[in-house]
């Protein structure tokens, strides 16, 4: 065997009422070793992690580090044992700096009696260079992005001599760069010594950055593989108990050169945010919009709905020019938008799966100024029926559904008004590979149904799996257009346009900045 | 392998219809456990008093709390609505306190009246205008105007309470008098419970109150005008309140402007206990009424054994905290 085992774990069980979260896993982390786990959502992942930080108490199963049985009780154990955990969702106190975020375990157990604002700067500032983060540390939390609130949730748990680092799903909101120094960052502390466990969904991770990946399915180990010894497909179809033979569905293969656009935007602007953005989309197409995080995608979008505010341009629908105001015109024109944030923005976690889907339908479902709740049902159960939904029953709240079914319900309350354009944020971003590929096959059908089809993703594979063309933004212009047909969609020319250089593969041309400053002079 | 499993689909109602019997409308746990309490509390009380069970004493606890009702219905909006009202109790002597002087004025009481309940509207209308075009908290803005609304009561009444006792006998026989042993008072507020709890359950504008409640933004995502749906909820309870205040001038013949200070603790806790939630999106009509009708229930208990009314306070207190861990730990697992 090479090297000593840092972590391990044995015969883990937990159930929750009425459900068996874990079932016999067992799973042994090696020295200086980075260790992903992946499964579907529910697959236990999470609870096993949260047993590891001591959230959750096993039912039965040991737990050892160094090869020494332990209890871990709750997260102070945890942290005694030097077991450091980067969360997923960003559990960081808005309203106080950097600095005071990142040594919260300090001043919680008082090692000094007076807070040492300056010597917890300076050290967080070491972190953060470490990171190339341009985080001043005695910013206040809220200030900062997300990806960079990320950055301090990482370093947070960095502070604390660990030996043992877990992350959740540490990229979902970082950008490419961000990434590329994170796995910097893991491949030092790997060197170090110190052992990661790595949750992600993101299969090429998996390849670049970990040694070994262990696979959970329905609470249950499956396997444990060498990475270097496995491919992409082998671990999808251990993760989802089947084969998935294509990834994405086939592309739409019409030439839309002479038909008119569903929707075309011309030069749209607003503020300094963005400008001269033109796009245009047709029936049966699948569109990608993608950038880098804060190339400004989303904020196009939503000022195309009137969720946006946006200062010129123009909007035509089947080449007529159309006036949005505010989210409701665009809505009664058929133009709707999902957005990123689907527990946030999106949902009535604490409402049912009819309500949630009837939200923006109910104009419909009246009878006199009543809502016809059997209508209302009807619609649900038929969206239920065609999304593939799967909830006990219609009345569920949506708390208790995973993040994939919940994503369905939020298509589905937009699909309830029969849109012709659909703008997707992030459609598939945290949710299972199982649930991703349906959701894919239902938006490519839309899409052959003749709904015209925006789609927001920072998941390249994605982007080219899916879409038809693509629109690359870089710093809130349009940095170029890529078409599938034309054999250029590929992640080298979307990473090139995506960071404002010119493109090898394609015909050379100004780039962005350069064009500006041409048309300036 | 990828089934819909046992959907409802629209063969059964998944809510129980309006017109089934009062123990048939009970959906949630919450109104289960307050019918039982309150059950519970009157089969002792039965024991212990004789006078407990009576129809005069029913028809007492009743009234003492239709009118305070009313107003916990319009604050169990705000609530849903993610809201909160704290200057129904001010609202509410406002309104009493314009009709009076304007009656004292000369103007017919009917006249004054509406001017009464317009001047509690315009509490609403100011309320809705800083929570939602300023965007002030709504806990900042009612508190702002429970200060505002009594400091006009006292500037109108010059500190004096209004003696209304030449009203005319049918205004004052709205809280005076009864039909068929049922005193007026309690049939207004059963109408309106009974209306609003209906609305509340069915109607469109009632779903864009639980949507703002439950998530303004995903709310504001699907189309709703969540400014407009803010605006009008507050002119609603506020305007509750006003008539609340209207319908005690009728029966104490008196404008008072001191009058229903510390209402809106009462009539929040009264929804708490009926199943909102501070966060927004919960929360029946019913539901509220019932948390009501309980803490009524105990108040007259006390009366009717002798309680020290001193001891009422810490008792309301404590059915409240119990009310609202016992829904935690319910939904905790």
């Amino acid at each position: 065997m090479s090297g000593q085992t840092a972590l391990e774990v044995i015969g883990i069980t937990k159930t929750f009422p009425g459900t068996r979260a874990l079932d016999d896993v067992s799973l042994a982390v090696r020295k200086g070793e980075v260790h992903a786990v992946v499964g579907e959502n529910g697959a236990g992942k999470s609870t096993l992690m949260k047993i590891i930080d001591g959230i959750h108490l096993p039912d039965c199963g040991e737990i050892r580090v160094d090869e020494q049985p332990i209890m871990i009780r709750n997260p102070q154990d945890a942290q005694r044992q030097g077991i450091g955990f980067v969360h997923q969702e960003i559990a960081l106190c808005q309203h106080l700096s950097v600095a005071e975020n990142v040594f919260m375990a300090d001043i919680n157990t008082g090692k000094f009696p007076l807070i040492p604002f300056n010597r917890y700067r300076a050290e967080t500032r070491k972190l953060l260079d470490q990171f190339h983060a341009k985080i001043d540390p005695s910013a206040h939390v809220s200030t900062l992005s997300i990806s960079n609130q990320q950055i301090v949730e990482i370093i947070k748990a960095l502070s604390r001599q660990c030996r043992i680092l877990i992350f959740d799903e540490p990229t979902a909101a970082l950008t490419e760069d961000e990434t590329d120094v994170l796995f910097e960052i893991i491949g030092k502390l790997k060197s170090q010594g110190i052992s990661i466990l790595y949750i992600t969904h993101r299969m090429p991770e998996i390849f670049r950055l970990c040694d070994r990946v262990t696979i959970l399915r329905d609470g249950k180990l499956i396997e444990t593989l060498n990475v270097a010894e496995t491919n992409e497909v082998a671990i999808v179809n251990r993760m989802v108990g089947r084969h998935i033979e294509d990834l994405y569905p086939p592309k739409d293969a019409a030439e839309h050169e002479d038909t008119v656009p569903v929707l075309a935007v011309e030069n749209l602007g607003s503020f300094d945010r963005f400008r001269d953005i033109s796009f245009t989309v047709y029936p049966g197409e699948i569109l990608g919009l993608t950038g880098l995080v804060g190339a400004g995608r989303s904020e196009v979008l939503k000022a195309v709905c009137g969720l946006y505010p946006k200062t010129c341009g123009e909007i035509r629908l089947q080449g007529k020019p159309i006036e949005i105001r505010g989210y409701r015109d665009a809505i009664r024109h058929g133009i709707v938008y999902l957005t990123e944030d689907r527990k946030s923005e999106g949902l009535f976690l604490r409402m049912n799966v009819i309500r949630n889907i009837a939200a923006m339908s109910l104009a419909r479902l009246i009878s006199g100024f009543l809502v016809d709740r059997r209508q209302e049902a009807q619609l649900a159960s038929k969206h239920v029926e065609s999304t593939r939904i799967r909830c006990s029953s219609l009345v569920q709240s949506l708390e208790s559904l995973s993040g994939g079914n919940q994503q369905k319900v939020l298509l589905s309350k937009l699909l309830a008004i029969e849109p012709r354009v659909l703008f997707l944020d992030e459609p598939t971003r945290g949710i299972d590979v199982g649930a991703k590929s349906e959701i894919h096959l239902l938006l490519r059908n839309l899409a052959n149904s003749g709904v015209a089809i925006v789609m927001i993703s920072s998941d390249m594979p994605e982007v080219i799996g899916m879409c038809d063309r693509v629109v690359v933004m870089y710093e809130g212009t349009v940095a170029g257009t890529v078409r599938d047909s034309d054999g250029h969609l590929n992640e080298e020319t979307l990473i090139h346009l995506a960071s404002g250089l010119s493109v090898a593969t394609a015909p050379a041309g100004p780039t962005p900045v350069e064009r500006e400053e041409r048309e300036k002079g | 392998m990828l089934r819909v499993r046992e959907t409802v689909f629209g063969c059964k109602d998944p809510e129980p219809s309006m017109l089934q019997l009062i123990l048939g409308r009970v959906r949630t746990f919450r109104e289960g456990t307050l019918i039982l309490t309150i059950l519970v509390v009157a089969v002792i009380m039965s024991f212990l008093s004789p006078h407990f069970l009576t129809v005069n004493n029913i028809r007492t606890t009743l009234l003492s709390f239709a009118t305070n009702g009313i107003v916990v219905v319009g604050i169990t909006i705000v609530m849903i609505l993610g809201g909160i009202d704290l200057s129904v109790g001010s609202t509410m002597a406002l309104s009493m306190v314009v009709s009076g002087r304007l009656f004292l004025m000369g103007m017919p009481i009917w006249f004054a009246i509406i001017f009464g309940l317009l001047a509690a509207a315009m509490v609403g209308v100011t309320i809705g205008f800083f929570v939602t075009r300023v965007g002030l908290s709504p806990f900042i803005t009612t508190l702002a105007m429970m200060g505002i609304a009594r400091g006009l009561c006292f500037v109108i009444t010059q500190g004096t309470p209004l003696s209304l006792f030449r009203m005319p006998a049918e205004f004052k026989n709205i809280g005076l008098g009864s039909v068929a042993g049922i005193p007026y008072g309690i049939i207004i507020f059963t109408i309106i419970v009974v209306t609003a709890d209906f609305l509340m359950r069915r109607s469109r504008v009632a779903r864009l109150v639980y949507y703002t409640g439950s998530n303004e933004t995903a709310a504001i995502y699907s189309g709703v005008n969540t400014k407009r749906v803010k605006h009008l909820v507050y002119i609603i309870c506020s305007t509750m309140a006003g008539l609340a205040g209207i319908l005690y001038m009728s029966r104490f013949s008196s404008a008072t402007p001191g009058f229903g200070a510390g209402l809106e603790l009462t009539a929040i806790s009264a929804a708490v206990i009926g199943g909102a939630s501070l966060n927004g999106g919960e929360g029946t009509v019913f539901g509220a009424v019932l948390g009501i009708a309980l803490l009524a229930v105990i108040t007259t208990s006390m009366i009717l054994l002798n309680v020290s009314v001193y001891w009422q306070d810490l008792i309301r207190g404590s059915i409240l905290l119990m009310a609202v861990s016992l829904d935690y730990i319910r939904h905790r697992h």
